[in-house]
C-alpha cells in the first residue's frame, strides 16, 4: 500500500527528539507525519521523571528561547521545581523539575494534536526509501510506503534493542515494547558504520510500601522559576522527593547476583555511561564506599508508582528485591517493575553534518540516542535542530546552525560530529568553553532573535525579549548614574560586613562587591521609585545585576569567544583535497578526510589533528 | 604551539645561532614600536619607516646593551606588519636577556616560519613560497616532539608531570563541585583547595627559577671580580683571559664599566665580570660605574673578592661586607700581590694567595671555581630548563595561578575560577601535552562515584 499524501517531513519515533522535531518542522510550515510503533507512548519518559538539571536545564531554556516546546510541556507537568547550584555564580544556576510522567505525555500529545500540519500514524518503520543518495520516504513493517522530502530518524533505544535482566535477555525497545529491526541493516548496507551502546534503568516501586519516616525529605523550592520564558509557571502543591541509602548489607546481597549479571559475565557488549553507572558497577568500582545515595522520586501526582534514582541495575529480579528490602525505609517494598539494562544500535555521529543531516544520504536526519547521546534534553534539542533543518532543506533555505559560543546545543552538536562518542554522551557545563556566556538566564537574549528569524519563535516572544533588553538597559544606566548617600548605604555595608565608604558613590559600584546584591541597594528610594515607575520586571533586574556584578568576567569570556570564532570563520571547502597536503601527519589526514570539518575551528577540535597541522591548513586556506 | 591566525606581536633571534659579534632580534606585530619605546632609550615614531636609531636597551633602568634599532612601518616591512629590528651584541647572554625582556612586555617568541607565514598571510609572498613554510612547521613539530617532554632531563620531566597531574586534580575538584554538585561525593573545602594551589605555585615557581639557573649554566656562570680600587681586578681578569681586554693602569677608578668575558674551565663556561672598584667617590661617571658593579655582582653566582695583600686586609673585607650582597653568592677571598713580599701575608686556608701580575696561584683559583660549579650543579641539575618558550609558558601558568589564588582569597565562585584554571592548563599543556575537558571528566569519573 502507498499513502496518498506526500509529506515534507517524516519523523520516525515520537520520543523527546521526535516530538520536538515534528513540532518545529510543522510550526515552520512543513507537512509532517509522525510514525510511532505505539501512539499511546508519545513523549514517554523512559527513565527518570525529571527534566533539566545542571547543563540540561540550560539546554531546555535554549530550546524554549528558540521556540521549541519541551520547556513549556515541562512547566505544565512539573510537580516539584528546584534551582540547582544557586550558591554558585549565575552560569551554574540550573533549573530542574520533577514531572508527572503521564501529564507530560498528555501535554505533548495535546500540543502536537493542536498543530494541523502534523499527521499521526502507528506502525514500525523498517526501511528508509532512498533514491540517488536521497531519502524520500519510508516503508513500514505492514508494507505501507509513505513518501516525503525528508526523513528524521529518532529511534531511541529501539534499534535492535536487547533487554537484559539477570541471565535472561530478550528483544525489546523498552520495557514491554518490541524492538525495531531492519533499519540498522539497511543503513549498514548504505555505507554507515554503527556501534552498540548500553544504558540501564532502576526498578519502579510501590509507594504504599515505603516507610518515608525512615528517609530524608527533599523539598522543592518555594519560588518556582520554571523553564519557559513565555509565561509564568504555577505548579500548585510541590511534591517532595526522599533520600535513603544503600548499606554494606545491601551490597553483599547484590554481589550474590553477580554471577548472573549480564554486565560482569560479558553478555553486554555496549559501553554504558561512566557518569550513570549501575548500582553493581558502583559497588565494584568504588568498593571503599560503604553506602550509596538513593532518591525516591514520585512518578506523578495521581500514581503511587515510585522511581528509585541511583539504583539502576540489570541483576536478576529476585536479587533486586532482596537487596531493596535491606534498604532503610524499603523493608517491605513491593516492585512495580524491575530494573533492566538495554543494548541498542547507534551510528557514530561523526557521520553527520552540523544540521544533523547525514553526510552519506541527503535529506536523512538522525537525532537522539541513534547518535549516541543520552538524556531527554539532549535528544529534544537535536530534534529541534533536525526539525528546523529538514524544513529548511525542503524550502531550499540555509542550514540553521548554532555555534559553540551561541548555545549548549551548539556545543553538543559540534562535539558529536567532530569528536564522536564511545559512551552515551551527556552534556556537562564543563564541555562548554564559554559557560559564563551560556547561562539559563540569557538563553532568550542569545537565541530568540535567531529563532524568530527563521519563523519558529513567535512575535510575542520577540516582543517580550525586546522589552527585557530595554528594561535591563534602562536599569543599568540608572544604576551607573545614580548616587547614594553615605549614611544610607553604610548601614547596609556594615550589616553585610563590607567596607564602608566616606563619600557618596554610584549605585553600581556596590554591586561588584561579593557581599552586596541588588536587593541591598533597595535602601535607595530613587531606585525603588525608578523600578516601579518604569515597570522593570524581575528578569530584567536579574539581568542588570549579573551584567554589572560579573561584567569583568563576562567581557573576558566574550573576548575569547571572539577569538575562537575567528577560527570558525575560516571555512574549509567541502570538497577540499587533503591528499595534496604533504606536511600534515597521516593520522590527521585520515581524520580530516573522514570528518570533513567545515571550518578551521572544527578541524582544530578533531583529536589527532595537532596545532601544527592546523597551521599548515591555514596556509592552504590562504590565511 | 600557537596558531598562526593569531596576530599578536612576535619576536625571534633572526641572526644565525651561536656566537657572533652582532645579533639581530626581530619583532613583528602591531605592538612592536609600542614595546620598543618602553625599553629603548629613544622615542621612536611609528611613522618613521626605514629609520635607524642608536641607543640603549634598559631593564628597570639597568643597561642591558647598546644597540641599533631599525624601524619598518606597517605595510613597509617584510611581514607587512610594524617591524622593529634590534641589532645587539652577539653574546648569547645578552640575546636571551633581551628576549626575556620582550616577553615580559607581552611579546611572544615566534614559531618557526612565522615571519614568513605572516608575509604570506598579508599577501607579500605567494603560495609556493608558503608551502615551504608548511614543511618547516612540520619538521619543527617533529623536532619539538623529539625534544618534547620525554627528552627532557629526568628530574625536570618528573616535576613537570607532577605539576600537570596536580593541576588536573585541582581543576577536577573545581569542576566536580560545579557539574556534580548534586552528587553524593565529598567536595574539597576552600582550605584544602588553597593548600593544593600553594603547592602548585611552589612547583611552578621552582621550575621558573630553575630556568634562570639553566640559562646561567648554558651561557656561562657569572663570576664577579670585586674589590677596592686598584687591588688588581683588571689585571686578574687579563691574566685569566690572557688578553688585554680591560684597561689596566695605576690610576684608581680606571675601570668605569663592567667588562665581561668568557673562559672555559674543564668544559664549563664562566663569564667573568670585571667591576669598577668599589669605593666612595664624587666622580659622577665613576658613581654610575660603581652602581652598575653592584648590580652585576648581585646577578652573579660566584664572587671573587680580590684583596690587596700590601694593604690593610681586614679593612678591605669590612668594606665589602658592608655592601651586603645577596647571601646566595659564593664568595672566594683572594689575596693579590703575593709577589710583593713582606707585606701583610695572612697564613689562612680560607684565603687564596695569588699574583695576578706574575701569574701565580691562578690554577688554584680555577680549581676552586670548578669545584663550586660542580657542587652547585649536583644540587640543581635535574630541574633545568633551557628553553625560552617553556619559560614563557611557565610564567603564563604562574600568572593564572596567582589569579586563582587571589580568587580563592576573595571567595570567588568556582565557575569564575575555572576561567583562569583553563588558561593555566592551556599554558602548561603547551609544554606537557594538551589537557581537555574529556581528560578532566575522565579524572572525575575515575576518582569519584558519580551517577544516580
Amino acid at each position: 500500500m502507498e499513502l496518498e499524501e506526500k509529506y515534507d517531513v517524516i519523523v520516525v519515533g515520537a520520543g523527546h527528539a521526535g516530538c520536538e522535531a515534528a513540532h518545529c518542522a510543522a510550526t515552520l510550515g512543513s507537512k509532517v507525519l509522525i510514525i510511532s510503533q505505539n501512539l499511546e507512548t508519545i513523549a514517554r519518559m523512559s527513565c527518570n521523571p525529571a527534566m533539566g538539571g545542571i547543563a540540561k536545564g540550560q539546554i531546555l531554556r535554549e530550546i524554549d528561547a528558540l521556540g521549541g516546546m519541551s520547556a513549556i510541556i515541562t512547566d505544565k507537568s512539573t510537580i516539584q521545581f528546584r534551582m540547582l547550584n544557586k550558591s554558585k555564580g549565575p552560569a551554574m544556576w540550573s533549573p530542574r523539575a520533577q514531572c508527572d510522567r503521564k501529564l507530560f505525555e498528555r501535554e505533548w500529545r495535546k500540543a502536537l494534536e493542536k498543530n494541523t500540519n502534523i499527521d499521526f500514524y502507528q506502525d514500525s518503520v523498517e526501511q528508509v526509501i532512498v533514491e540517488e543518495k536521497k531519502a524520500c520516504g519510508v516503508k513500514t513493517k505492514m508494507g505501507v510506503k509513505i513518501n516525503a522530502s525528508s526523513v528524521i530518524l529518532c529511534n531511541g533505544t529501539f534499534l535492535n534493542g536487547l533487554i537484559h535482566l539477570g541471565d535472561k535477555n530478550y528483544k525489546g525497545g523498552r520495557s514491554g515494547e518490541p524492538a525495531a529491526e531492519g533499519i540498522t541493516k539497511q543503513l549498514i548496507d548504505l555505507g554507515f558504520t554503527h556501534g552498540r551502546m548500553k544504558t540501564g534503568t532502576p526498578p519502579r516501586l510501590d509507594g504504599r510500601t515505603i516507610d518515608y519516616s525512615k528517609t530524608e525529605e527533599q523539598k522543592g523550592d518555594e519560588k518556582v522559576v520554571g523553564f519557559s520564558y513565555k509565561e509564568k509557571t504555577n505548579i500548585g502543591e510541590s511534591k517532595s522527593c526522599f533520600i535513603t541509602y544503600t548499606s554494606k548489607e545491601v551490597h553483599e546481597i547484590l554481589k550474590e547476583g553477580f554471577e548472573k549479571s549480564p554486565m560482569f559475565t560479558g553478555r553486554i557488549q555496549g559501553l554504558g555511561p561512566r557518569y550513570c553507572p549501575s548500582i553493581e558497577d558502583k559497588i565494584v568500582r568504588f568498593s571503599e564506599k560503604e553506602r550509596h545515595q538513593l532518591f525516591i522520586e514520585p512518578e506523578g501526582r495521581e500514581t503511587i508508582e515510585i522511581y528509585l534514582n541511583g539504583f539502576s541495575t540489570s541483576l536478576p529480579e529476585d536479587v533486586q528485591l532482596k537487596a531493596l528490602r535491606k534498604v532503610k525505609g524499603l523493608e517491605k517494598v513491593k516492585l512495580f517493575r524491575a530494573g533492566y539494562a538495554i543494548e541498542y544500535d547507534y551510528f557514530p555521529p561523526t557521520q553527520l553534518k552540523n544540521s544533523l543531516e547525514t553526510k552519506l544520504i541527503n535529506n536523512l536526519f538522525f537525532c537522539g540516542q541513534i547518535n549516541g547521546t543520552t538524556g531527554y534534553e539532549e535528544a529534544a534539542c537535536q530534534g529541534l535542530i533536525a526539525g528546523i533543518n529538514a524544513h529548511q532543506k525542503t524550502e531550499k533555505k540555509d542550514e540553521f546552525i548554532l555555534s559553540r559560543s551561541d548555545a549548549y546545543i551548539g556545543v553538543l552538536i559540534d562535539d558529536l560530529i567532530i569528536k564522536g562518542t564511545d559512551e552515551p554522551y551527556r552534556m556537562f557545563t564543563s564541555r562548554a568553553e564559554y559557560r559564563l556566556l551560556l547561562r539559563q538566564d540569557n538563553a532568550d537574549i542569545r537565541l530568540t532573535q535567531k529563532g524568530h528569524n527563521i519563523g519558529l519563535a513567535s512575535d510575542e516572544r520577540l516582543k517580550k525579549l525586546k522589552r527585557k533588553i530595554e528594561e535591563t538597559n534602562l536599569l543599568t544606566t540608572f544604576l551607573k548614574k545614580q548616587n547614594i548617600e553615605t549614611d544610607i548605604i553604610n548601614k547596609v555595608l556594615i550589616e553585610k560586613g563590607s567596607a564602608t565608604v566616606d563619600q557618596k558613590k554610584k549605585l553600581h559600584t556596590f554591586l561588584s562587591r561579593p557581599q552586596i546584591n541588588y536587593n541591598d541597594l533597595l535602601v535607595s528610594k530613587p531606585l525603588r521609585d525608578f523600578v516601579i515607575n518604569n515597570k522593570i520586571g524581575e528578569e530584567s533586574i536579574e539581568q542588570a545585576e549579573i551584567e554589572i556584578k560579573y561584567g569583568g568576567y563576562l567581557n573576558k569570556e566574550a573576548e575569547s569567544a571572539k577569538r575562537l570564532n575567528k577560527l570558525e570563520g575560516v571555512r574549509i571547502p567541502n570538497d577540499f583535497n587533503y591528499e595534496k597536503l604533504h606536511s600534515i601527519s597521516t593520522e590527521a589526514k585520515e581524520k580530516l578526510k573522514q570528518i570533513k570539518p567545515n571550518s578551521i575551528g572544527q578541524a582544530s577540535r578533531i583529536s589527532g589533528v595537532s596545532p601544527s597541522d592546523i597551521n599548515v591548513l591555514l596556509i592552504y586556506m590562504g590565511r | 604551539m600557537t596558531l598562526y591566525l593569531n596576530k599578536d606581536t612576535i619576536c625571534a633571534i633572526s641572526s644565525g645561532g651561536g656566537m657572533s659579534a652582532i645579533a639581530l632580534i626581530r619583532l613583528s606585530g602591531d605592538k612592536s614600536i609600542n614595546v620598543i619605546n618602553k625599553i629603548f632609550s629613544k622615542k621612536i615614531n611609528p611613522e618613521d619607516s626605514h629609520s635607524v636609531h642608536f641607543g640603549i636597551i634598559k631593564e628597570n633602568n639597568n643597561i642591558l646593551d647598546e644597540v641599533v634599532v631599525t624601524v619598518f612601518a606597517k605595510n613597509k616591512s617584510f611581514t607587512r606588519e610594524e617591524t622593529v629590528e634590534i641589532s645587539c651584541h652577539g653574546s648569547e647572554f645578552i640575546q636571551k636577556k633581551i628576549l626575556e625582556l620582550l616577553i615580559t612586555q607581552g611579546v611572544r617568541i615566534a614559531n618557526p616560519g612565522e615571519f614568513t607565514m605572516r608575509a604570506f598571510q598579508n599577501g607579500k609572498i605567494d603560495l609556493s613560497q608558503a608551502e615551504s613554510i608548511a614543511d618547516l612547521i612540520e619538521s619543527d613539530h617533529h623536532a619539538s616532539h623529539k625534544n618534547a617532554i620525554q627528552q627532557l632531563r629526568g628530574g625536570f620531566k618528573k616535576k613537570l608531570e607532577n605539576l600537570r597531574t596536580n593541576l588536573i586534580d585541582f581543576a577536577s575538584l573545581i569542576e566536580l563541585e560545579l557539574d556534580f554538585s548534586e552528587e553524593d561525593v565529598e567536595f574539597a573545602n576552600r582550605d584544602k583547595l588553597k593548600e593544593l594551589l600553594t603547592n602548585i605555585k611552589y612547583e611552578v615557581t621552582n621550575l621558573i627559577t630553575s630556568f634562570k639557573l639553566g640559562n646561567v649554566i648554558k651561557n656561562g656562570i657569572p663570576v664577579a671580580i670585586i674589590g677596592s680600587p686598584n687591588v688588581g681586578k683588571s689585571t686578574l681578569l687579563n691574566t685569566l683571559l690572557n688578553d688585554e681586554k680591560a684597561i689596566v693602569s695605576d690610576i684608581a677608578g680606571t675601570t668605569r664599566d663592567a667588562i665581561e668575558d668568557e673562559l672555559i674551565i674543564e668544559g664549563q663556561k664562566f663569564r667573568f665580570i670585571d667591576t669598577a672598584g668599589l669605593r666612595e667617590t664624587n666622580d659622577k661617571i665613576e658613581k654610575i660605574g660603581i652602581k652598575k658593579s653592584i648590580q652585576k655582582v648581585s646577578e652573579s653566582k660566584i664572587i671573587i673578592h680580590l684583596i690587596d695583600g700590601t694593604k690593610n686586609i681586614n679593612q678591605q673585607i669590612k668594606n665589602i661586607d658592608n655592601l651586603n650582597f645577596n647571601n646566595n653568592e659564593i664568595v672566594i677571598r683572594v689575596i693579590n700581590k703575593e709577589d710583593l713580599k713582606g707585606k701583610n701575608i695572612i697564613e689562612d686556608n680560607n684565603y687564596l694567595h695569588i699574583s695576578a701580575l706574575k701569574n701565580t696561584g691562578i690554577d688554584k683559583l680555577k680549581n676552586k671555581l670548578i669545584s663550586f660549579y660542580k657542587s652547585q650543579k649536583s644540587s640543581n641539575n635535574d630541574t633545568i630548563i633551557t628553553n625560552v618558550r617553556h619559560y614563557n609558558e611557565l610564567k603564563n601558568t604562574l600568572t593564572e595561578i596567582n589569579a586563582i589564588i587571589e580568587g580563592l582569597k576573595n571567595n570567588t565562585s568556582s565557575d569564575f575560577l575555572t576561567i583562569n584554571i583553563r588558561q593555566a592548563l592551556f599554558h602548561l599543556g603547551s609544554i606537557t601535552g594538551e589537557v581537555n575537558t574529556d581528560d578532566l571528566l575522565a579524572n572525575i569519573f575515575g576518582k569519584f562515584c558519580i551517577g544516580k
